[in-house]
C-alpha cells in the first residue's frame, strides 16, 4: 500500500485577526501522486501551499508530512522532504550567481563539494541555465528566473515537489517545456503538486484535480469530470476547457470516453463515432462551414 | 476610416545594448480596428507597445530609426508623453503598479486633474467611466480592497476617463484567474463597439479571444512574422514553428480534416463542422 505524503485534517488558518483564509480543509496526498489545486485569485492556495513546508503552522487541525506534524519540526528540517517553489521567483532569488543559487541549500544541508558541484552542473544542464552559470540572477528573465527557482528546489532532490503558479508570465514555449520538466519529475516517483489557474496546462498534463474556493476545498476528482461542470468552474471562476465546450454542443451526437479534454483523445472519439473512411473523403477540404 | 496607427521602418535599441529590439517595423492600424499582438517572451510586443504611446523614446532611451503617426498626422517621435494622453492610453500586466491613489474615483480623476478638465466634465467623465467598466459599486473602495480583476478594471477605466482614440493593453490578464480575464476581454469588445476604439492587445491567452479580433500580428525576433485576419494566421504552420499558442479547437480540426483553406476559431464552429460530417455520413449509409 503506498504512504500518505501529505495528511491534512481540520485545517483551519488566518493571518492575525483577519477572516479564516482556510476553513476546514481535509486533504490526503500520497507518495507519487500528481495532482493541480485551481481556485481563484484569493481561494487559499498559496496559504495552503505554504503549510507544507511549514511557513505557516495550523491554528485548527494538523498537516503531516510523512507522518511527521509540521508543528513538531522546522523548516529546514521539513525543507529536506519538501520543495516549495513561489508564485514570484524574486521573493526566493538572493545569490550573487545563478551558480551560487542553485548551490545554497546543498551547502547548508553540508553537502561535501563535490557532489555539489556535480548536482549543480546536472541541475543547470536540464533547465537550460548552464551558460548564464556565473551571472547574476536579477539580470535573467522572467521565464529564465523561474527556470532558476525551480532548480534550487529540484537540486537538493525532495520527495514533493510544490510550485506555485508556474506558468505565469510564461510564453507557450516556455510552458511545454515546464510541463515536460514537471512531468519527469513525477515520473521519477516525485510527489508534484501545483497551484495553477491555467485551465489548458491542467488539461495537458494532469489526471486529478482539486477545486478550491473561499477556503475551502469543494470537490477532487478526474480532470474531465471537474473540468466539465459547469457549475463549480463557474464557482472557482475559471473557465470550461475549449474542448469541454466543443463536447457539449456534440453531446446528442458523439459518446465521449477518456479524457477527450486533449486533442488526441477528443480526435479518437470523433474518428470512431465517424469512421476513417468518411474522414478520408472529407480531409479533401470540404468540411467547412 | 482613417489611420489610427502607421509604424514605417521602426528600428530601436535600448540604450546600452547590443541587439535591436525591433527591426524595420511596418504595420498600419486602421481606426476601430482591434489587433491582437502574439509572439513568444522577449520578441519586442512591449517595446512596440512602448513606441506607439511614446514611452519609446521619451522615457525609455535608446537608438531609434523610422516613424510612428498616429491618428494621420501625429507624430510620436515629437509629442512628449503628456500630449499624446488625450490620444493614447496604456494599460499594463500588473494593475497594482499603476493604481496610487486612495479610492477608485480618485484614481480616475487623477489623469483628468492633470489635463485640466472643469470639475463638471470630470465628474461626468468619472461616471461614463466607471459605467462602461460596469464599477460604479466600487467607486468608494481603495485600491487594495479589491481584486486583481477589479483593479485592472480600474485601471482601463482611468485611461478611459481621458478618452483616448486607441487603447493599448500589455498583457492585462497575465496575473488573473481566468474569468476575471474573460470579463475583461469582453469589456474591451464592448468599448470597440461601443466607441470605435481602436484597441491594440498583447495577450498569449488566444484561445479565449480570436474568434473575436479582426488581426492578429505575430510577432519573432523584433521583426512582425505575420499579420493578417484570425483565420488566415492560424492556418498556418509558421504559428506553431514560433512558439505561440495553437488554440485546441484548430489542432483537432487539423487532425481530422487537414485544415489548409479554413480552420474553426471556437469550440461551436468546430462543433458544427463535425455534426454537419456525421450527418453527412448518415444520409449515404443507406447507400453502401
Amino acid at each position: 500500500m503506498p504512504s500518505k505524503d501529505i495528511e491534512i485534517k481540520n485545517l483551519w488558518f488566518r493571518y492575525e485577526e483577519g477572516d479564516w483564509v482556510l476553513k476546514g480543509i481535509d486533504l490526503e496526498v500520497e507518495e507519487g501522486e500528481f495532482i493541480a489545486i485551481m481556485g481563484e485569485n484569493g481561494a487559499g492556495k498559496t496559504t495552503l501551499v505554504k503549510h507544507l513546508n511549514g511557513l505557516l503552522k495550523p491554528l485548527k487541525g494538523y498537516v503531516k508530512i510523512k507522518g511527521t506534524d509540521t508543528r513538531t519540526v522546522s523548516v529546514a528540517e521539513l525543507a529536506k522532504y519538501v520543495g516549495l517553489v513561489f508564485q514570484n521567483p524574486d521573493h526566493q532569488i538572493f545569490a550573487e550567481t545563478v551558480e551560487e543559487e542553485v548551490a545554497f541549500a546543498l551547502r547548508n544541508f553540508g553537502f561535501p563539494p563535490g557532489e555539489i558541484q556535480r548536482r549543480v552542473e546536472e541541475v543547470l544542464r536540464e533547465m537550460g541555465l548552464s551558460k548564464y552559470k556565473g551571472r547574476s540572477p536579477f539580470l535573467l528573465s522572467g521565464g529564465e528566473k523561474k527556470r532558476l527557482a525551480l532548480a534550487s528546489v529540484l537540486v537538493y532532490d525532495p520527495d514533493i515537489i510544490v510550485l506555485d503558479e508556474p506558468t505565469t508570465g510564461q510564453d507557450y514555449k516556455q510552458k511545454a517545456v515546464l510541463g515536460k520538466i514537471i512531468k519527469q519529475m513525477n515520473a521519477k516517483g516525485k510527489t508534484v503538486i501545483v497551484v495553477t489557474h491555467d485551465v489548458e496546462f491542467v488539461v495537458d498534463l494532469f489526471d486529478e484535480v482539486v477545486i478550491m474556493a473561499r477556503g475551502r476545498i469543494l470537490a477532487r476528482g478526474r480532470t474531465e469530470d471537474i473540468l466539465t461542470n459547469e457549475e463549480l468552474v463557474k464557482k472557482a471562476r475559471l473557465v470550461m476547457p475549449q474542448l469541454a465546450e466543443a463536447a457539449m454542443y456534440l453531446e446528442d451526437n458523439i459518446r465521449f470516453k477518456g479524457n477527450y479534454l486533449r486533442e488526441d483523445n477528443f480526435v479518437k472519439c470523433i474518428i470512431s463515432a465517424l469512421g476513417e473512411d468518411v474522414l478520408g473523403e472529407l480531409n479533401a477540404g470540404s468540411a467547412r462551414l | 476610416m482613417g489611420s489610427a496607427i502607421k509604424i514605417k521602418g521602426l528600428s530601436f535599441r535600448y540604450r546600452g545594448f547590443k541587439e535591436w529590439a525591433l527591426r524595420d517595423v511596418d504595420l498600419e492600424v486602421e481606426e476601430g480596428e482591434f489587433i491582437l499582438i502574439v509572439g513568444p517572451s522577449g520578441c519586442g510586443k512591449t517595446t512596440l507597445c512602448r513606441c506607439i504611446n511614446g514611452l519609446i523614446p521619451h522615457f525609455y532611451e535608446g537608438e531609434l530609426h523610422g516613424e510612428v503617426t498616429l491618428l494621420n498626422d501625429i507624430n510620436v517621435l515629437e509629442k512628449e508623453p503628456y500630449e499624446l494622453v488625450e490620444y493614447v492610453g496604456m494599460v499594463f500586466q500588473d494593475p497594482e503598479a499603476q493604481l496610487i491613489t486612495s479610492t477608485v474615483e480618485r484614481e480616475v480623476a487623477f489623469g483628468l486633474e492633470n489635463l485640466g478638465v472643469s470639475p463638471d466634465e470630470m465628474r461626468a467623465r468619472i461616471n461614463w467611466a466607471l459605467g462602461m467598466l460596469r464599477i460604479e459599486h466600487l467607486r468608494d473602495k481603495a485600491p487594495y480592497e479589491l481584486s486583481g480583476g477589479e483593479q485592472q478594471k480600474v485601471a482601463i477605466a482611468a485611461v478611459l476617463a481621458l478618452q483616448p482614440k486607441i487603447l493599448i493593453l500589455d498583457e492585462p490578464t497575465a496575473n488573473l484567474d481566468p474569468l476575471s480575464a474573460l470579463e475583461i476581454l469582453n469589456l474591451l469588445l464592448n468599448l470597440k463597439e461601443k466607441l470605435g476604439i481602436t484597441v491594440v492587445l498583447v495577450e498569449h491567452r488566444l484561445s479565449m479571444i480570436v474568434d473575436k479580433v479582426d488581426r492578429i500580428v505575430v510577432m519573432r525576433e523584433g521583426r512582425i512574422a505575420a499579420n493578417g485576419k484570425p483565420r488566415d494566421v492560424l492556418k498556418d504552420k509558421l504559428v506553431e514553428d514560433i512558439g505561440v499558442e495553437v488554440p485546441r479547437v484548430v489542432k483537432v480540426y487539423k487532425e481530422l480534416f487537414g485544415g489548409e483553406r479554413w480552420i474553426p476559431l471556437n469550440p461551436r464552429e468546430l462543433a458544427e463542422v463535425v455534426i454537419h460530417a456525421l450527418k453527412r455520413h448518415r444520409d449515404q449509409e443507406p447507400l453502401v
